[in-house]
């Protein structure tokens, strides 16, 4: 049993949904994140709001996966901050819908000025609306830099925090101060470009795991939305306990969500 | 700092575990800097190739947490955020690395 507590179910087919279950997914969170196009207009958001909180939910349902998100304008469509703005000016209708966890995921992509105030604008309504985030960190080269903005810019924001915001993305050069700032962090594990199962483990290894989990962040790039419980199996191979895979897989993300009160790992298979 | 969560198995079964799986990926990256090298016209100063040299070189120089040393050394070192987002993507290593194409940092 485990939970998958970033992936983008919207870019994958039904079967991944299958396949997922038949592995012990039983809940999920799905992040709102670029389509790997720019929406033409405010409205395609609400759109992909309505399918985030309505058709997903369904969809995951169908094969007893409890289906949860977050709500944002990600931050590669943030560039154009009046667009940006008009599109969170949308998510207070949708942040009553009762799988919407909070806000995310938000952050950086390339580490513009335009991408700060829009994350910055983000920070404000979850404050506003005492809503818990995700935060997606930079790719590649952008991933130091842009973690290290994204976490003074909270610290300097003052109304948030650090225990109810998740640093998504970490590796092994930025893991150590997301946990020593009072963050949780995840690990994304992508064939690639971000932690590989084998590092992931390697990770929990030298840094312990307390406030850090995994996810397999499946979306429309090459990705593997298998990759959770691929990790649990090579932190098995390895021999670590039962106790420490569920803790990573299971127990910390569940301990993390909960504090949303809306969280949940049981729903009623309605296939 | 000792982990909670030390690794469980000994330096011989790492190896016997992981090492096919490692020699491929070495063999990897010989033919992939071959097919560089055999490949006519274009940049031949990339600070692509650079860095991954570079990155090599911490491979080899005896000391410890080589991934979070290779990771950095690929990372934009600035303090600052940029005017404006050129484009939405990343090229996996920094434009302004000046190492040399002998795989010495800059």
């Amino acid at each position: 049993m485990y939970i998958d507590p970033h992936v983008h179910m919207v870019s994958r087919t039904t079967d991944d949904y299958e396949r997922m279950a038949l592995a012990g997914c039983v809940a999920i969170t799905e992040p709102a994140f670029w389509a790997g196009y720019d929406r033409s207009s405010p409205k395609g958001f609400f759109d992909y709001f309505s399918i985030l909180t309505d058709t997903e939910p369904k969809r995951a349902a169908q094969y007893g996966i409890a289906h949860h998100t977050w709500l944002c304008i990600n931050p590669k469509e943030a560039e154009d901050p009046v667009f940006a703005r008009e599109v969170i000016d949308l998510i207070p209708d949708f942040l009553d819908r009762p799988n919407v966890l909070g806000i995310g995921e938000i952050g950086l992509n390339k580490n513009s000025r335009n991408e700060l105030e829009i994350l910055e604008a983000h920070l404000q309504l979850a404050a506003d609306r005492d809503q818990m985030v995700l935060v997606h960190t930079p790719h590649l080269e952008d991933k130091r830099k842009g973690t290290r903005l994204i976490m003074d810019a909270i610290a300097n924001f003052g109304r948030l925090d650090a225990g109810r915001v998740l640093i998504d993305h970490v590796e092994e050069h930025t893991v150590r101060e997301v946990l020593d700032r009072g963050f949780w962090a995840g690990m994304t594990l992508y064939p690639d470009t971000k932690c590989t199962p084998q590092r992931a483990a390697d990770i929990f290894e030298m840094h312990g795991t307390e406030r850090l989990w995994i996810n397999s962040a499946g979306d429309w790039g090459p990705s593997d939305p298998l990759a959770v419980p691929k990790c649990r199996e090579e932190m098995r191979r390895r021999g670590h306990l039962e106790a420490t895979i569920r803790k990573v897989s299971f127990d910390n993300p569940l301990k993390f969500l909960s504090q949303t009160g809306r969280f949940k790992t049981e729903v009623t298979p309605t296939r | 700092m000792e982990s909670e969560t030390p690794l469980p198995l000994d330096r011989n079964q790492v190896v016997d575990r992981y090492f096919l799986e490692h020699r491929a990926k070495v063999i990897d990256v010989a033919a992939f800097l071959d097919r560089v090298d055999r490949a006519s016209g274009g940049d031949d100063d990339d600070f692509r190739l650079r860095s991954l040299r570079a990155a090599i070189g911490i491979l080899l120089d005896g000391e410890s947490d080589r991934a979070q040393r290779v990771l950095d050394l690929l990372s934009d070192p600035s303090e600052v955020p940029i005017d404006r987002a050129p484009m939405k993507g990343a090229t996996g290593a920094w434009d302004g690395f000046e190492g040399d194409q002998e795989g010495n940092a800059g």
